[in-house]
């Protein structure tokens, strides 16, 4: 039974004299490979050249703050549920008189830890939160450790600086 | 005494300048060769060591001296060691004979720009090439390695097959130039009178054979890693596998200069009459050194153009390819060439041959050869 019209089939009879004398052939390909030895190379040459991954490219992890500066996160921990690495680490703590402009909610984490070894960059953390206060940049990696302390990120590495904003392409 | 001295001293020089420039080629041509592979197939290739890479030949040296030279239990230790250096050794000698300019005169005294000018000069080319199989062969014998093995039968079963056809297109030179001294076959050469010219079908025959001589794609198959791992020099490590390959690229860069010698008039150019008005026949001379060492790359360029174009040959493709194909051609070439000096117009002949031959092989496959049903 045939899925799909596309079947094509090939018939291999005698090859013709030009193919049989190869240096037809041979020529060709030579001519191939002459206009690619001209044509521009694709190559990136990484460290010092980067290209442009797109919008949804998941990098480094960053705890957003809302328009007035408060941080949105509320220690739900439903991303470290989501977390397949079991990658984050959080204590919550509850939100004091007067530091409104600090917490956007009642209850806040005071610890938000993100095992940079474990996780694997897949973004569900990203996708659980409800308050959207996690997201993965598009824009910067996590950068190469060199000492065990640099593994684990805190807070003071994650939370986002105001003067530094994250602006996902394609958002507002 | 006096005289001796001095012709002594000056080929001592030039011997010495061959044999430098020569390694220098065959350094850079393995920076070329990845260069090329590189940009062939839309890469930048090494960068990294100096601007553009230029110092890699060198870090590549570096390489291969810090390696562990290790030589294996149950080898034959001195066969072990011959090997390389026998590649290395009969690469080498080749150069002598490749007339690379003409005389210079400095203070009245003529030298020739050649190592020696022997009256046998092509039959010597002809009978270090065949020397050098025997690097590969004593290295793979000697490996005490079944591939290492295989890999040396290959490479004479298939140098053997090849130098008859090669020599046989060699013939046809000689019979146009009537004697076997290198450079009285460029002198014959001169003033654009190249053999090319005169022998397409013998230039096409030799090149394929140098391919197969110098052990390189389509026809490297004595170390044909699919099969063969590395075939002669797998068991080799550090500098003395790096003999073996430098051994290829002065192979290479020596057939680019035969070649050269032989079929595209050697250290001519066009041109050389004005130069040698205006400036004087030295300078005429030096620049006939460059044009044919200009030539010689160009060959080592289409061999490494080659080499990243084509796939290799199977190997009873290969030997049928030179025994059935080649080698009939061959003699035809020389029939054609012999009928041409007879008559007395080689150029108008050659290109009739060539006709005929063609023709004559589109009439047997129309006849003979069954087409596919449509
Ligand atoms: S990106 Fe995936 S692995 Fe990394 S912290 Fe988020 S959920 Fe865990
Ligand atoms: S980042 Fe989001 S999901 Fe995780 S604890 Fe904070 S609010 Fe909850």
């Amino acid at each position: 039974m045939k899925l799909s019209n596309k079947t094509k089939v090939l018939e291999q009879g005698e090859m013709t004299l030009a193919e049989r004398m190869y240096l037809p052939a041979i020529v060709g390909g030579m001519a191939t490979t002459l206009k690619h030895f001209f044509s521009k190379p694709v190559t990136i040459r990484y460290p010092e050249q980067k290209r442009y991954l797109g919008p949804v490219y998941r990098g480094q992890h960053i705890l957003k703050r809302d328009e007035a500066g408060a941080e949105r996160c509320t220690a739900c921990g439903l991303c470290a549920v989501a977390c397949p690495a079991e990658a984050i680490s959080m204590v919550a703590e509850e939100r004091k008189a007067g530091e409104e402009s600090l917490y956007r909610e009642e209850k806040y984490a005071k610890v938000y830890e993100i095992n940079m070894l474990r996780c694997i960059f897949c973004g569900l953390c990203e996708e659980a939160c409800p308050k959207e206060a996690i997201f993965l940049r598009h824009d910067t990696m996590v950068p190469v450790f060199h000492q065990r302390d640099e593994v684990i990120w805190g807070k003071d590495k994650l939370v986002e600086k105001m003067d530094h904003r994250y602006l996902r392409d394609g958002w507002k | 005494m006096e005289l001796i001295n001095t012709v002594f001293i000056a080929k001592a020089i030039i011997v010495g300048i061959v044999f430098a420039i020569t390694l220098g080629v065959a350094a850079y041509s393995t920076y070329f060769e990845r260069k090329i592979a590189a940009f062939m197939q839309d890469r930048i290739g090494p960068d990294r060591a100096g601007p553009f890479g230029i110092l890699q030949p060198l870090a590549d040296a570096v390489k291969m001296f810090m390696k562990e030279d290790f030589i294996p239990a149950n080898s034959n230790k001195w066969l072990f060691i011959a090997g390389p250096c026998l590649s290395m050794l009969t690469a080498l000698m080749t150069s002598a004979v490749v007339p690379f300019g003409d005389t210079v005169t400095i203070g009245g005294a003529t030298f020739d720009l050649q190592g020696i000018d022997v009256n046998i000069g092509i039959l010597w080319v002809f009978g270090i090439v065949s020397l050098g199989v025997y690097g590969i062969m004593i290295g793979g014998w000697a490996s005490n390695n079944k591939f290492a093995l295989l890999g040396a039968i290959r490479a004479a079963s298939q140098n053997i097959s090849y130098e008859l056809a090669m020599g046989m297109a060699i013939i046809t030179i000689l019979m146009i130039t009537g004697s076997l001294s290198t450079k009285e076959i460029v002198e014959v050469q001169q003033n654009g009178h190249w053999n090319i010219f005169y022998q397409p079908l013998g230039f096409i025959i030799f090149i394929i054979c140098a391919f197969a001589e110098c052990n390189r794609t389509p026809f490297d198959l004595p170390e044909c890693e699919t099969e063969l791992i590395g075939g002669y020099h797998t068991e080799y490590s550090s500098m003395k596998l790096g003999f073996y390959l430098f051994a290829e690229y002065i192979n290479m860069f020596i057939s680019g200069a035969v070649m050269a010698t032989l079929y595209f008039g050697g250290y001519d150019y066009p041109g050389i009459d004005f130069v040698t008005q205006q400036f004087g026949s030295n300078v005429a001379s030096f620049v006939g050194v460059g044009a044919l060492i200009g030539k010689s790359l160009g060959f080592v360029f289409v061999f490494m153009w080659v080499r990243w174009t084509i796939p290799r040959f199977r190997y009873d493709q290969l030997m049928n390819l030179g025994w059935t194909g080649l080698i009939p051609l061959a003699m035809y070439n020389v029939v054609v060439t012999g009928f041409g000096i007879l008559v007395g117009k080689p150029f108008m002949v050659s290109i009739a041959g060539l006709v005929l031959l063609i023709a004559a092989l589109f009439v047997y496959d129309q006849l003979l050869v069954k087409k596919k049903i449509a």
